[in-house]
């Protein structure tokens, strides 16, 4: 999974049917002490993230399995929010 | 799957149900030559890995099915802790 922040959101009014009353934002990935390190993704959000939190996105297949996601068209998810991030390097 | 070495633990109290109970651990992919290849990932937990550990670790869906019949939404899981390993 990818720690990322989340950076704005996404409005879509045509979109699949079964995307339909998902929250979508923007994320970008961070490195584990919070600095952007690497590209936007659209993620769907699953468990009320806002922008600025730091997040953990599962992506590929995995997605569909997050909450409420059950055999959407989408491969990014976001899954939880992230309190702490300990490095010991 | 791939090497890596355990750098850190991650918390999150806010997360999907099925993360509940489950160990969520920072690790960065290692090259044949123990050098860090890529960025580091955050990876679940199966075996009982620690911090400064060499595992293996799986990508994609199987990273869930340690946890069969749960489904957690994980995309990366170790599997394996690495005693040693040689390339000859």
């Amino acid at each position: 999974m990818l720690l990322a922040k989340i950076v704005g959101t996404v409005v879509a009014t045509r979109k699949d049917p079964r995307l339909v009353s998902n929250k979508l934002l923007v994320v970008r990935a961070v490195d584990p002490r919070g600095k952007a390190d690497g590209g936007y993704l659209v993620a769907v959000d699953t468990v009320d993230a806002g922008v600025g939190e730091t997040v953990l996105v599962v992506s590929g297949s995995s997605a569909r399995m997050a909450s409420g996601l059950k055999d959407c068209p989408v491969d990014a998810a976001i899954v939880g929010i992230i309190d702490a991030v300990e490095v010991n390097e | 799957m791939h090497i890596a070495r355990v750098i850190g633990t991650v918390v999150s109290t806010r997360k999907d149900e099925n993360l509940v109970g489950l160990t969520l651990l920072m690790v960065q992919p290692l090259t044949p030559d123990r050098q860090p290849a890529g960025r580091p990932l955050v990876a679940v937990d199966a075996v009982g890995a620690g911090v400064g550990e060499h595992v293996f670790f799986v990508r994609g869906k199987e990273a869930s099915f340690p946890f069969y019949p749960a489904e957690p939404p994980v995309d990366a899981g170790i599997v394996g802790i690495v005693d040693h390993w040689d390339l000859g």
